[in-house]
């Protein structure tokens, strides 16, 4: 970077947001996963005689009218899918050094994702 | 930012993969690259593998009981063993990160005992559910 391109003597002007967003999506998807993970976990343990029944109960279960077990898993996976999007992201900006190999996996990775998260929509909502 | 550009950093791209097999890294550096490499396994296997299991999980009572026949394949089962292993390992990796980013067991011994723990625990949970996957009970 020459210095024409920087703001008073230090400052250099490379980019909008640094990051910080990831940052903080990474963190805030990981605790609702772990959270989710134990919800599931629980749910398993504390039901008498776990068959088919009791598992498909823990993604189906309803409240007040509302598909709560449906929505929750829902939630869940867009954070699966966020998460998972920023760590592989991460990995391909450190190892791919060429950019535009670079922008073809992260295509990829994107289109991976987003099959991954319809395919799950498409099990769970026609349960 | 400020500062990034004033002077050039050394930079080491040309590392061959026999040097990097023969790093000794500490153990807070195990756990880091197993996390990394335990989460590119998930993201592998969610579409492949993860989620054609819930599938079958949920979809109806017969093949709910499938699985127990499709688990039965020795290949199959350590694709799961690795996958079991790979979710444990992210998970117990990934909330000691949680705990270090509160600014807790930042400091040299405690970071390496927490790395430690780490792999300790997730290989141990994964004795576990490996003993229930390959039918101990």
């Amino acid at each position: 970077m020459s210095a024409q391109e920087r703001i008073g003597t230090k400052r250099l002007v490379v980019g909008a947001h640094y990051g910080t967003i990831d940052f903080i999506a990474q963190r805030v998807t990981a605790i609702i996963m772990a959270v989710y993970t134990l919800v599931l976990f629980f749910g398993f343990l504390f039901t008498p005689d776990m068959n088919f029944e009791g598992w498909r109960h823990l993604f189906t279960f309803t409240c007040i009218g509302l598909p709560v077990g449906q929505l929750l898993a829902t939630l869940a996976f867009f954070s699966v899918a966020w998460h998972a999007w920023i760590g592989v992201r991460d990995i391909w900006m450190d190892y791919i050094h060429s950019a535009g190999l670079r922008l073809f996996l992260q295509v990829l990775t994107i289109l991976w994702l987003v099959g991954a998260v319809v395919y799950f929509a498409k099990i769970l909502w026609s349960l | 930012m400020s500062d990034s550009a004033s002077k050039p950093r050394p930079q080491f791209r040309n590392i061959s993969v026999p040097q990097i097999l023969s790093y000794r890294l500490p153990l807070a550096g195990k756990t880091s690259i197993l996390h990394r490499i335990s989460g590119a396994l998930l993201f592998l296997c969610l579409p492949l593998v993860i989620l054609p299991l819930f599938a079958l999980s949920v979809t109806s009572p017969e093949s709910y009981a499938s699985i127990q026949a499709w688990a039965s394949n020795p290949l199959l089962k350590l694709v799961l063993l690795a996958i079991i292993w790979g979710y444990l390992h992210h998970f117990c990796a990934g909330i000691r990160y949680l705990v270090l980013d509160l600014h807790i067991g930042m400091d040299k011994i405690s970071a390496q005992k927490s790395a430690g723990v780490v792999l300790g625990v997730s290989l141990a949970l994964t004795v576990v559910f490996g003993l229930k996957l390959f039918g101990a009970w």
